[in-house]
C-alpha cells in the first residue's frame, strides 16, 4: 500500500503533475487555484523544472502552446474567467493538434462572478470554449484522490491523442483535503514526431500550425480531426455507477454535486425509492452509451448541478428524450443539501418534474 | 562560372507572396543571412505572426510555429523555456506587437527573455487592407483613419524602441530600417547581433526595422522608399536604443 497523505485538491494537481512527468508550468493567479501555482513555484526550481508567472492568462496559454509544440508535457490552471481569456489559445492548441493540460477549478459567473464553487463552465468545456469546431477531453473529479489520478490521465490521454485534456473541477473539489496516494503513477509514452526541436539539417521542418487558407484543405484537416474525436468518444468515455441495477430513478451528477447526490441517493433507498446514481467521469466524452441503456431501465432522470442546467442537455440528448429529465441545482457558488435532492428525487419518482 | 550571390540556406525555395516592392522580402534575407553566418539553422525555431508575415512558416527552413496575433512572445518563451539550447527568433507587424501583443512584448523584454524579435514597422496593417496601426503617423491617411489619423480621437503612435529601452530588462533594443543600400546593411548587423545575444545568453534583443507599405500607402515602391526618409524616419530615429554589454563595457 502506497503512503499515504492529506492533500488539498489544487495540490494533488500539482504533484500528480509533476510525477506525470510535467516539468513547464505557466499561470496566472486566481482564485480558487492559486495552490497550484504556489505548489509549482516551490517545486519546479528544485526538479529542474520551469514554472513561469506569466503577465495574463492570455499569454500563459500561448506559452503553453509553445511549449506543447516543443514536445513537452506542460500544463497551465485557472478558474473561469481565466478560461474564458485562454479560449483563443486553447482553439489554436486544439487546431494545431498539440497535447496540453489544462486546469479549471470553476467559480461562479457569468462575469466576474464569485469565488465560490461552481459547475457552470459545463458548456464552455465540453463544447471547446474557443472558436471553431473542436473538442477537449474533459475530466471531472469527485475527490482529492481523483484530482490526482484523473491529472496522470489527463497528460496521458492529452499525448496519445495529440489534443487538449482539461480538469474541470470546482473550488470545493480544489479546497477541500482528504488523504490520497500516488500509487498508480503509470507515464505512457507517445511519439511526437511534429514537435520543434530544430531540425539539427537532418530532416524538412516541422511546422506547428492551425492555418490553411485553402478550403478544401481545412476542410479536411477538420474531418480528419473529428475521425480522432470519434475514437476518444468510443474508447475513454468514463463514469461511476452507484445503486443502478434496480433503480428507477438515475440521478446523473458529477463533481462535488455527485457527493452530495450520493447521499441522497442512500437516503431515497431508505424511504423506498429505487435510486441510482450515474456519475460522469469524462464529460466529453460524455457516458452516452450508460445513459442510453440507463434510460431503457429507469422511469425518469434527475440532474444535480451547480449551474442553470447545462448537463441536462447532454442527458437529454444522450437518452433521446425518452424519458422526463428534471434538474436539481444550486448555483453562483450555493451547493444543494442532501435534502434538497433527495425532495427531488421523491418527485422524480412520481413522475412530477 | 563562379557562384557571385546566392539564396540563403535558411530560405525555403518557396516564391514569397508579397506584394511587388513589399521590403519583407528583404528582411526575411537579412535574417536569414544571420542565421547563416552563425550557423544556427538547424537549432533554430522560428515564430510567425498573424499579419503579412503569417506564412513565414514556409520560408524559413528551420522549425516554424504560427503564433495567435500578438501572442509571439508568449509562445517564444514556451519553446525557449523548454529547449534553452534552441535558437528562438519571432518575426512580427507592428499591429501584432504594439498593439494586440503590447502586453506579451514588455514582458518578454521585462523578463529579459533570451530570445530574438524581428519587428517590422510599416505604420499600416497590411494583410487587412490598410487600417490604421499603433504607429501610424499623425495625419496618415489609412483606410480606418480616412481623414487622417487624428491624434485627438487615436492617440499617437507608440513608439517601440523608445518604450522598452526604458526598461531594466531588455538586453538590446535597435531600430534599423531598408529603405537604402546603407540602412540594409546596418539593418543586416543589427539583426546578426540580436541573433548572436542570444546564442552568448544575453537575453531579449529586438530589432525595429522601418519598412514600407507601397500597396496600402497607395504610392510606388520608390515614392514609399521616399516617404520612410522623409516622413516615417524624422518620427522614428533609427539608432541602437539600449545595449547592455555595450553600456557594461563602458562603450
Amino acid at each position: 500500500m502506497a503512503e499515504r497523505v492529506l492533500m488539498k485538491g489544487n495540490e494533488a494537481i500539482a504533484e500528480a503533475a509533476i510525477r506525470s512527468g510535467c516539468r513547464h508550468y505557466f499561470g496566472y493567479p486566481i482564485t480558487p487555484q492559486t495552490e497550484v501555482a504556489a505548489y509549482m513555484a516551490k517545486r519546479m526550481p528544485k526538479i529542474d523544472g520551469v514554472f513561469l508567472q506569466a503577465e495574463s492568462e492570455i499569454a500563459s496559454i500561448n506559452m503553453v502552446y509553445g511549449a506543447a509544440a516543443a514536445g513537452m508535457r506542460v500544463m497551465t490552471s485557472s478558474s473561469s474567467p481565466g478560461i474564458s481569456l485562454m479560449g483563443e489559445g486553447l482553439s489554436y492548441i486544439a487546431g494545431s493538434d498539440v497535447p496540453a493540460f489544462v486546469v479549471n477549478v470553476q467559480r461562479g459567473g457569468p462575469g466576474l462572478g464569485g469565488i465560490q464553487p461552481s459547475q457552470s463552465d459545463y458548456f464552455q468545456a465540453t463544447r471547446g470554449g474557443g472558436h471553431g469546431d473542436y473538442h477537449m477531453i474533459v475530466l471531472a473529479p469527485a475527490s482529492v484522490q481523483e484530482m490526482a489520478s484523473l491529472t496522470v490521465k489527463g497528460f496521458n490521454l492529452a499525448d496519445k491523442y495529440s489534443m487538449i485534456a482539461m480538469i474541470l473541477a470546482d473550488g470545493t473539489i480544489g479546497q477541500m483535503m482528504e488523504p490520497i496516494s500516488f500509487e498508480d503513477v503509470e507515464i505512457e509514452h507517445y511519439d511526437k514526431p511534429w514537435a520543434l526541436t530544430g531540425t539539427q539539417c537532418q530532416r524538412r521542418h516541422n511546422i506547428v500550425n492551425s492555418l490553411y487558407l485553402q478550403p478544401d484543405v481545412l476542410e479536411k484537416k477538420n474531418f480528419e480531426r473529428y475521425e480522432k474525436y470519434r475514437a476518444v468518444e468510443e474508447n475513454e468515455a468514463l463514469h461511476e455507477s452507484y445503486m443502478m441495477d434496480d433503480a428507477e430513478v438515475c440521478v446523473v451528477a458529477f463533481g462535488i454535486a455527485s457527493r452530495v447526490a450520493k447521499n441522497a441517493v442512500v437516503a431515497a433507498r431508505a424511504e423506498g425509492i429505487k435510486a441510482g446514481l450515474i456519475r460522469p467521469i469524462t464529460l466529453w466524452p460524455f457516458p452516452k452509451k450508460a445513459l442510453s441503456e440507463a434510460a431503457d431501465q429507469v422511469k425518469s432522470f434527475l440532474s444535480v448541478e451547480l449551474s442553470m442546467g447545462q448537463m441536462v442537455e447532454d442527458i437529454q440528448l444522450a437518452t433521446g428524450c425518452r424519458r422526463p429529465v428534471s434538474l436539481c441545482n444550486r448555483v453562483g457558488g450555493m451547493i444543494p443539501s442532501p435534502d434538497q435532492v433527495l425532495a427531488s428525487i421523491r418527485k422524480a419518482a412520481k413522475g412530477e418534474n | 562560372m563562379a557562384i557571385v550571390f546566392e539564396k540563403p540556406k535558411a530560405l525555403t525555395d518557396a516564391v514569397l507572396h508579397y506584394c511587388p516592392g513589399c521590403p519583407h522580402g528583404i528582411i526575411h534575407r537579412l535574417v536569414a543571412e544571420a542565421i547563416d553566418e552563425l550557423g544556427i539553422e538547424g537549432r533554430t525555431i522560428g515564430v510567425a505572426p498573424v499579419g503579412c508575415a503569417v506564412m513565414a512558416y514556409d520560408y524559413f527552413t528551420c522549425d516554424m510555429i504560427e503564433a495567435a496575433h500578438g501572442r509571439a512572445p508568449a509562445t517564444a518563451t514556451g519553446i525557449k523555456r523548454c529547449r534553452p539550447d534552441n535558437i528562438v527568433f519571432t518575426y512580427q507587424g507592428d499591429g501584432d506587437l504594439a498593439s494586440i501583443g503590447m502586453a506579451e512584448t514588455v514582458h518578454a523584454a521585462a523578463r529579459n527573455e533570451n530570445i530574438t524579435i524581428i519587428f517590422v514597422n510599416n505604420a499600416i496593417y497590411g494583410m487587412t487592407g490598410g487600417q490604421m496601426a499603433p504607429t501610424s503617423l499623425p495625419g496618415q491617411v489609412t483606410q480606418t483613419s480616412p481623414y487622417g489619423r487624428d491624434v485627438k480621437l487615436c492617440g499617437w503612435p507608440i513608439k517601440v524602441c523608445e518604450l522598452l529601452s526604458t526598461q531594466d530588462g531588455p538586453e538590446y533594443i535597435a531600430r534599423v530600417a531598408v529603405n537604402n543600400v546603407k540602412n540594409v546593411k546596418a539593418a543586416g548587423k543589427a539583426i546578426k547581433k540580436a541573433f548572436q545575444n542570444q546564442i552568448d545568453g544575453k537575453g531579449f534583443s529586438l530589432v525595429e526595422v522601418v519598412s514600407a507599405c507601397p500597396t496600402n500607402w497607395g504610392t510606388t515602391p520608390q515614392q514609399a522608399l521616399s516617404w520612410v526618409e522623409s516622413d516615417m524616419l524624422p518620427y522614428y530615429p533609427l539608432g541602437v536604443y539600449k545595449d547592455r554589454s555595450a553600456e557594461k563595457e563602458g562603450k
